[in-house]
């Protein structure tokens, strides 16, 4: 709801909101630049003092005005001709043109009406309140996906769209905000909808009907300094029944031109004072510097309506139509899909079409549309659930678990649920866990056990297919395509070999960088811009399915780099080991962010075993500031399987490794990397104590292993794995 | 610079007590360019001892901005209910404002003036901008404002 809420003002009033920010930015310069350039009056200087000297350099003055930067302003008449200049306080004399600046001008008509008079200005008070309502939902979004206020300025993983967009929100909401409601405020009281008209004194009916007396004598005049001064009309000349009108911050009254005398007065009224100050807020006029500053927010918006376009086209595209999708009370089987951007929909679509082409019949919907009572035939129900934020539910699973609950009994047709998330995320699948655990608790028949998948992984979904067809009594081969990937044709180079005598041959791959395209090397796309830690997919000949590989090179290094264990049976590991120089593979590129050293000094902690040494390995080589890097390299034999063994000597004499642990499994006393971790213990704790960032890569169960070991070495400390997690300062790339 | 032409008519503007004979009058007032925005235009009619009669045409729409008419807003003390269903869109830099009003005979050759306030937003306030008597001999003589009009004439 609040998804969408945000969604649709923000591509209604993309254009709109995107001229208002633009044209506002452009216009907080303004105050800042009259602010400098205005000549300042000295602090104890009075009106009275003021106005005697401009009366002494122009004769015929009518008023003065001060506007809220300071500047003051002498309009005049000489000789029936009218005269007007910016003053300087301390001489009286004009020194620049009061003209108004006509870009300024433009831009405040562009920005407040389009030049489109009152229909312009309703228009862009819409696409005020258009900002405020996304600054509103946005920040709501903001509070779901980190988990609460206190966490407004946790690090971010995702997508680079979807960060940017919220990393300059975090930030510009507030002043977005600020400008939308103070616009929304000027635009009523512009239109006369608000009380807050000004209060103008009556004339006096009686005045002394003498003229010339000096305004420099006037004791009301030498009373107000000119910092509270705002404007002073003179009376006409030679109508002795007129008189001086004086405006001051606190209100307005008339002088007698024959005796100085204060004859009326009115003061400010609350609602005067209330759109003084808005107006202030708004405009950045008297207050320069909160102006550039809502104005630098401001810049911020047309950013954000581009990745927040992006991010709704990937979740568009993401989405797939699903053909032949049956009616919930006719299908046997109901699948529910809880996602928040909507890549979940696609496992959905092609376990429905797997199912279907198996003979049965299938109704897909979203958790948010579950109702037991109406799935009359259903013999089963299979939930596909991804995690938004924290472990809370995603968009299209809103209610779910209220609806469950308020359930008298569980239904009778046994469930599945299958978790998607992010193994570096602290809550993976958390959402997921909470709706398997509530089934349970109802005692709702279980079809299959719990299951989990890994960003999106192919592999985890046909094994998990595969368990679900026994528990059918089919045969399931899900093959999922989740997004169709520009695939490029690499080169192999080299190899270098290793593991063949611990019965694990594997080969570090290196291939050619391909040539990208301008294009390419504009937005970074395929692989012209990519950082070791990120993933490439490898299309094995024969295989519809990608494997995935962690890179262990940057696109700095100049090739492309991966370590590849054979697997017994393995079709994509088969055909990678037996490349030679020269021979091809398709392959494609899909950024892996959540798993990146980041930028900083702060030491590194690199934990890996087997082919997990890929990604650490290009870390190293890419480490050319010297950052401290203490690597644990966990093996099964250092005469076989030493992966890199031959480089690190030298990464270490370059700065760019401080430490290598190695842990050796094959032997008389098998050691793994995490009893290496439990062997260098206090120099963990100090390195963690010091901000050093954890990353750790290799099979689940070593990620498991050393996630046990650093809750041992970390308790004494008061830390566990859980917190260093939400800090951002634990990582994992599983597989 | 194309010309706005706001032609009006209206059967009463001015209702005097006692008057019963009228004719139509166009008002014409041109802009000069002046580099602002929008004039706000008060145009009203004083008598023969400077005291306010009656208004003619309010160019304008706000009436939060009535104040900047000093002259006008002083002599009425900003009632809208003066310029009630004679009121009409500001007048850009350069532009001409046409208006035919049934005036009162009576109006005419009898001490009366014809009294134009102007206003820019962030510019200077023209209060009595322009002040004519209004004679029949007078019709069809331009006049030329102190800031902000270049001519102004009435026409019978």
């Amino acid at each position: 709801m609040i998804r969408a809420l945000h969604r649709w003002p923000g591509l209604l009033a993309l254009a709109l909101v995107t001229v208002l920010a633009l044209s506002g930015a452009a216009l907080s310069v303004f105050p800042a630049v009259e602010r400098i350039a205005a000549p300042q009056a000295d602090a104890g200087l009075t009106v009275a003092v003021l106005a005697d000297r401009i009366q002494m350099v122009y004769p015929g003055v009518e008023q003065i005005r001060r506007s809220p930067s300071g500047r003051i302003t002498a309009y005049w008449f000489d000789q029936g001709t009218p005269g007007a200049s910016v003053i300087d306080p301390a001489s009286g004399a004009g020194v620049a043109s009061a003209d108004p600046n006509q870009t300024e001008r433009w831009l405040t008509n562009l920005h407040r009406s389009l030049f489109l008079g009152d229909g312009g200005r309703i228009a862009m008070a819409v696409g005020a309140a258009a900002m405020l309502v996304l600054s509103l939902t946005g920040a709501a979004l903001v509070v779901r996906r980190v988990g609460g206020w206190r966490n407004w300025f946790a690090p971010l993983r995702g997508p680079l769209a979807g960060r940017l967009h919220v990393e300059i929100a975090r930030i510009a909401v507030i002043g977005l905000v600020l400008s939308s409601t103070t616009a929304l405020w000027m635009t009523a009281s512009t239109f006369d909808l608000l009380p807050d008209g000004g209060t103008i004194p009556a004339m006096p009916t009686e005045v002394s009907g003498v003229t010339g007396f000096a305004p420099g004598q006037m004791d009301t005049l030498q009373q107000t300094p000119v910092a509270e001064f705002r404007e002073l009309s003179f009376p006409y000349p030679g109508d002795a029944t007129d008189v001086f009108t004086l405006k001051t911050d606190r209100g307005t009254g008339h002088l007698d031109q024959g005796d100085g005398a204060l004859l009326v007065w009115a003061d400010l009224t609350e609602w005067e004072r209330v759109s003084e100050t808005i107006y202030m807020l708004h405009t950045g006029q008297g207050a320069a510097t909160l102006g550039l500053v809502l104005g630098l927010m401001a810049i911020g918006v047309p950013a954000m309506g581009a990745t927040g376009f992006l991010v709704w086209l990937a979740g568009r595209r993401g989405r797939p139509r699903i053909r032949g999708n049956q009616p919930a009370g006719r299908a046997e089987t109901i699948l529910l899909v809880g996602s928040e951007g909507g890549s979940t929909w696609g496992f959905a679509a092609t376990l429905h079409a797997a199912l279907t082409e198996a003979g049965q019949s299938v109704h897909v919907g979203p958790m948010l549309g579950f109702a037991a009572e109406r799935y009359a035939r259903a013999e089963r129900i299979i939930v596909l659930a991804a995690t938004y934020g924290d472990g809370a539910a995603p968009a299209s699973a809103k209610g779910f678990l209220d609806r469950l609950s308020a359930l008298e009994r569980a239904p009778d047709m046994p469930l599945a649920v299958l978790g998607f998330g992010d193994r570096s995320f602290p809550a993976y699948c958390a959402f997921a866990k909470t709706v398997a655990s509530a089934a349970q608790a109802k005692g709702w028949p279980e079809l299959t056990p719990l299951d989990t998948i890994d960003r999106q992984s192919p592999q985890d979904f046909a094994r998990w297919g595969r368990a679900l067809g026994e528990a059918l009594g089919i045969s399931l081969e899900l093959s999922h395509q989740p997004v169709l990937p520009i695939t490029e044709r690499l080169t192999l180079v080299s190899r270098r070999d290793y593991g063949a005598e611990v019965q694990a041959p594997t080969a570090i791959l290196r291939f050619a960088l391909p040539r990208a395209t301008p294009w390419q090397r504009l937005t970074g796309a395929g692989f012209a811009r990519f950082t070791a830690g990120d993933l490439i997919g490898i299309l094995p000949e024969g295989g519809t399915v990608p494997r995935l590989y962690s890179l262990a090179s940057g696109h700095r290094d100049g090739f492309i780099e991966i370590v590849v264990k054979k697997h017994a049976g393995g079709l994509c590991s088969g055909q990678l080991t037996a490349l030679q120089p020269g021979d091809t593979v398709t392959t494609f590129l899909r950024r892996n962010p959540g798993f990146r050293p980041g930028r900083g000094r702060a030491p590194l902690i690199l934990i890996g075993a087997g082919t997990g040494i890929g990604p650490l390995a290009g870390f190293i080589r890419g480490n050319g500031r010297r950052r401290p890097v203490h690597l644990f390299f966990g093996m099964r034999h250092e005469g076989s399987d030493f992966f890199y063994g031959e480089d690190f000597p030298a990464w270490q004499e370059e700065g760019r490794l401080t430490r290598l642990v190695i842990a050796v499994s094959r032997g008389p006393r098998p050691h793994y990397v995490q009893d290496a971790l439990l062997g260098e213990a206090s120099q963990v704790v100090d390195l963690i104590r010091n901000g050093a960032r954890v990353m750790v890569c290799g099979g689940r169960d070593m990620a498991a292993g050393v996630a046990d070991a650093l809750a041992e070495i970390l308790a004494p400390v008061g830390l566990t794995p859980a917190v260093l997690k939400a800090e951002g300062r634990y990582v994992e790339d599983v597989y | 610079m194309k010309s706005l032409l706001a032609t009006l008519a209206l059967t009463t503007a001015l209702t005097l007590p006692g008057l019963a004979m009228a004719r139509p009058v166009t008002l014409t007032t041109t802009l000069n360019t002046y580099g602002g925005d929008g004039a706000y235009l008060a145009l009203y009619v004083t008598d023969t001892s400077g005291a306010y009669v009656g208004s003619l045409w309010m160019a304008g729409g706000k009436s939060k901005y009535y104040e900047h008419l000093s002259d006008w807003y002083r002599a009425t003390g900003g009632d809208t209910g003066q310029v009630n269903g004679i009121t009409g869109a500001s007048v850009g830099a350069g532009r001409t404002l046409e208006i035919t009003l049934d005036l009162a005979d009576a109006l005419f050759d009898a001490g009366y003036t014809l009294h134009i306030d102007a206003a820019v937003e962030d510019m200077r306030d023209s209060p009595n901008e322009v002040a004519v008597p209004l004679t029949t001999e007078g019709a069809g003589t331009p006049v030329t404002g102190r800031r902000y009009i270049a001519s102004f004439a009435y026409d019978m």
